[in-house]
């Protein structure tokens, strides 16, 4: 009973960063821009949230800062791949390399540091429910924002005139562009509203996840939050389902080397990319025409006026 | 033609729209050099001229898309600055776009909202969108994802979201492009009903029966500049032609006598899935194409002739050897390179991007299709001198006018590329020569070079054949026609017969023989 527990709280924590994540790179992804700096992103977003959670001893201020700081390193992005309309592909790359460097730098006076993490929500009585408990009223506010945020997303894209349009820009920019929808602006907000998540979610790990900071603790994170959005073929709601999944792997490759269970570590921690890899010829064979990805999507857009 | 105030223009009633000096200048080249244009209520107003005379460049900056760089736009008498669509929309222009600006993975009803200011909720825009549609006799469906319509419905979409706003003014770019003859019909009771109430149409084309039977007043431009408004009525189909191009058209003569001899290219029950999201799967498609031969392959574009080009071609493959048949060996598993050895040339559609690689020199271009059977290649070694050749072969006989030797395939104009293109295939002396909308968007006078050395190669002996959406230019060129509907083919019907209300009945899926249709073998 308890051990269950154990694992569905440690499932949710792992995958509440893959979570945020993932739904600001949805957001950018479905107004056709692909960023694939969001490894970058996340572990600046790790680096500032610790060292303003250390600075201010407020875990809310860190996770502001890594807020801003997952913000600026999109704008980096969106300077290059939408004002200049360099290559994104290229541009993602070098965002997650420079995103390395930088919170190497940023965070190396905080190695060894501790803070106190984010607190849990504890409401007498319900939080104390056997099994659900915990798990329903005790976790730290990262994870209900998380929710909050993937129905808000949801709400956005499908409810509001705004999101519609943001959709049309990642179905065809020409065609936006002609019916005088401002493609380049509404694509920069996207990608600063993806940047923001990273930072968020980057700033998760040493705010909630661990305690403290350490070089590089974002582990690859940020490439399993973007398979995860192609896993989840741009849909909010597949990509609560793949999150959850995606976390429950990493975890179960921890309990599965606890158990002296004979597979291979290496191949649990593939198991999210190979899922993704068969979910994709799966919705290419499920659908006979329409495409599942947002259309533009990773094309250069560059208005003639 | 001196007098630029034709009768029946002067009526009493004020513009709508005027421009007044309209100026467009992209570096060097003007655009639109000091256009005005008046348009006045109840008129339908055809905008002619040729591919790159500004049509396209006035109407953007009339419906606010790009800033005219001098001269005014008058508004109902007042002068007015466009800094966007949204404001053209919002003074009453409405405009339906040539290429749909219409988004393929939403629905209709998303679409049309996308288009309008978005005042009103959804659910009230999509019962008024079947009110508007139902009303001017354009059927939709509001749920649909506009990647499952045909293309007529998507201009419905374009046409039924313009309405919605009550447009005084609405702009359309070459509508009928893209329609059968019947569909086109349909469309014009349309216009006529919407001139009718009261709103003015600007119409842009290039087909001049069409003008003439339509429209009220014509406006033609040439490079950049206005030379004539006129009453198309008044005018005659060569008179207008001349307008456009400023000149006679050399008239394209078929040698008498051609003579057909073997079949050169034999296609068998040839199916095929689609390769893409979008595309068309190819059923059962038969027909013979002797040396000597034209044959025309008509249909509204997206029906199955690019799977179709791809499957002669080489660049898809399939499984059964004998569905294509090259000079009477079978090559349906034969890669383009060995198709091109049999004595096989292609043209495909897209001039940019497939018919050439666009930064490299003509040369090279030249070499990457010539290399198998023109002798441009020693011992893995290019030869330069033999590709320079071929493009000075190619320019000479072609008539390709460029600024240097050798420059680059992006550097020419869409007439003179296309020249290239065919004079590189044609002075390979293939046997069989398949070729896609080989007139598509080139000037009237590289259209009647093209159409002559298309005749020319027929009449050498080779067998041709020719897809085409301009069923005037089938008409002018093909012995025979056969027409293409969601990936099937038509028994090919011989031109004399092929009146364009059969051909038309044939593109919008009717069949004529209902027994033969599926089945065709050429006759």
């Amino acid at each position: 009973m308890e051990l269950i527990e154990a694992i569905i709280l440690a499932v949710l924590a792992a995958s509440t960063p893959l979570l945020i994540a993932a739904t600001g790179e949805l957001v950018t992804e479905r107004s056709g821009v692909l960023n694939l700096g969001v490894e970058g992103m996340m572990i600046v977003g790790a680096a500032c949230g610790f060292a303003g959670a250390w600075l201010t001893g407020s875990v809310f201020v860190g996770a502001l800062f890594g807020i801003v700081a997952g913000t600026m390193m999109s704008l980096i992005f969106a300077l290059m791949a939408l004002g200049l309309a360099v290559n994104q592909v290229a541009t993602g790359l070098a965002l997650t390399i420079l995103g390395v460097g930088l919170s190497g730098l940023i965070g190396a006076g905080f190695v060894g540091e501790r803070i106190t993490p984010a607190v849990h929500l504890h409401i007498p009585g319900l939080t104390d429910i056997p099994l659900i408990g915990r798990v329903l009223f005790g976790e730290d506010g990262f994870v209900y924002v998380s929710i909050a945020l993937v129905i808000g997303v949801w709400w956005f894209l499908y409810r509001t005139r705004a999101g519609l349009i943001l959709r049309a820009c990642g179905d065809n920019h020409v065609s936006a562009h002609a019916l005088g929808y401002p493609v380049l602006r509404i694509r920069t907000f996207a990608v600063m509203f993806g940047g923001a998540c990273a930072g968020l979610a980057g700033a998760y790990l040493p705010l909630a996840y661990t305690p403290f900071f350490i070089p590089g603790m974002t582990a690859g994170r940020g490439w399993i939050a973007l398979a995860l959005v192609v896993f989840s073929s741009w849909r909010p709601g597949r990509l609560v389902i793949g999150a959850y999944l995606f976390g429950a792997v990493t975890i179960l490759q921890l309990h599965a080397q606890g158990w002296g269970i004979g597979i291979p570590s290496q191949f649990m921690s593939a198991l999210p990319y190979l899922a993704t890899v068969i979910v994709l010829v799966l919705l290419s064979r499920a659908r006979s025409g329409g495409s599942t990805a947002p259309a533009a999507l990773g094309t250069v857009f560059v208005p003639d006026r | 033609m001196l007098d630029s105030t034709p009768d029946g223009l002067n009526s009493g009633e004020p513009p709508l729209l005027r421009s007044i000096g309209l100026t467009k200048r992209y570096g060097d080249f003007l655009a639109n050099d000091s256009i005005d244009i008046d348009i006045r209520p109840s008129e339908i107003h055809a905008l002619l001229g040729e591919n790159g005379a500004g049509k396209s460049t006035l109407v953007k900056a009339i419906y606010g898309l790009i800033q005219p760089s001098a001269g005014e736009i008058r508004w109902q008498g007042q002068p007015v600055v466009l800094s966007g669509p949204s404001e053209a929309r919002s003074l009453g222009i409405g405009m339906v776009f040539q290429h749909f600006s219409l988004f393929d993975n939403l629905t209709v009803a998303e679409n049309v909202a996308l288009g309008l200011d978005g005042k009103e909720s959804f659910k009230d825009m999509s019962s008024r969108l079947e009110q508007v549609s139902k009303l001017y006799g354009l059927p939709l469906d509001p749920r649909r994802e506009v990647w499952q319509l045909s293309v007529g419905e998507r201009q419905r979409i374009e046409i039924v979201r313009a309405l919605m706003q009550d447009p005084k003014f609405l702009i359309l770019d070459e509508p009928t492009a893209v329609l059968t003859p019947q569909e086109a019909d349909q469309l014009f009771i349309v216009l006529e009903r919407l001139k009718a109430e009261g709103r003015a149409i600007l119409y842009i084309s290039h087909k001049l029966e069409e003008v003439k039977r339509l429209c009220d007043t014509a406006t033609i431009l040439r490079g950049g500049r206005k030379v004539e408004t006129c009453n198309p009525r008044h005018e005659t189909a060569a008179s207008l032609a001349r307008m456009m191009v400023g000149g006679e058209i050399k008239e394209v003569k078929a040698a008498s006598g051609r003579t057909t001899t073997v079949p050169r290219l034999v296609v068998n029950d040839l199916s095929l899935a689609p390769a893409e999201a979008h595309g068309v799967r190819l059923e059962h498609i038969s027909f013979e194409l002797k040396g000597g031969e034209i044959l025309g392959i008509a249909g509204v574009a997206g029906n199955g002739q690019d799977e179709l080009f791809a499957a002669l071609s080489g660049e898809r493959l399939s499984k059964d050897p004998g569905t294509v048949v090259i000079e009477g060996i079978a090559a349906g598993h034969l890669s383009i390179t060995q198709r091109r050895k049999l004595g096989a040339a292609f043209v495909p559609e897209e001039r940019l991007g497939h018919g050439t690689a666009p930064r490299m020199k003509l040369s090279e271009n030249a070499l990457l299709t010539g290399h198998a059977a023109s002798g441009m290649v020693h011992h893995g070694f290019i030869d330069t001198a033999a590709t320079l050749k071929t493009v000075d072969r190619a320019t000479e006989t072609f008539d390709v006018r460029k600024a240097k030797r050798d420059p680059e395939a992006a550097s020419l104009s869409g007439g003179n590329l296309q020249k290239f293109i065919v004079g590189r295939e044609i002075l390979r002396n293939p046997a069989v020569l398949v070729v896609s909308q080989p007139t598509w968007g080139v000037d009237a006078g590289a259209a009647a070079v093209i159409r002559q050395a298309l005749l020319d190669l027929a009449t050498a002996g080779a067998a041709v054949l020719v897809t085409s959406q301009d069923l005037d230019e089938l008409a002018e060129i093909a012995d025979r026609i056969a027409v293409m509907f969601h990936g099937k083919l038509s028994a090919p019907l011989a031109t004399r017969e092929a009146s364009r209300e059969k051909l038309g009945l044939l593109m919008g899926g009717s069949s004529l023989e209902p027994k033969e249709a599926a089945h065709a073998v050429g006759a």
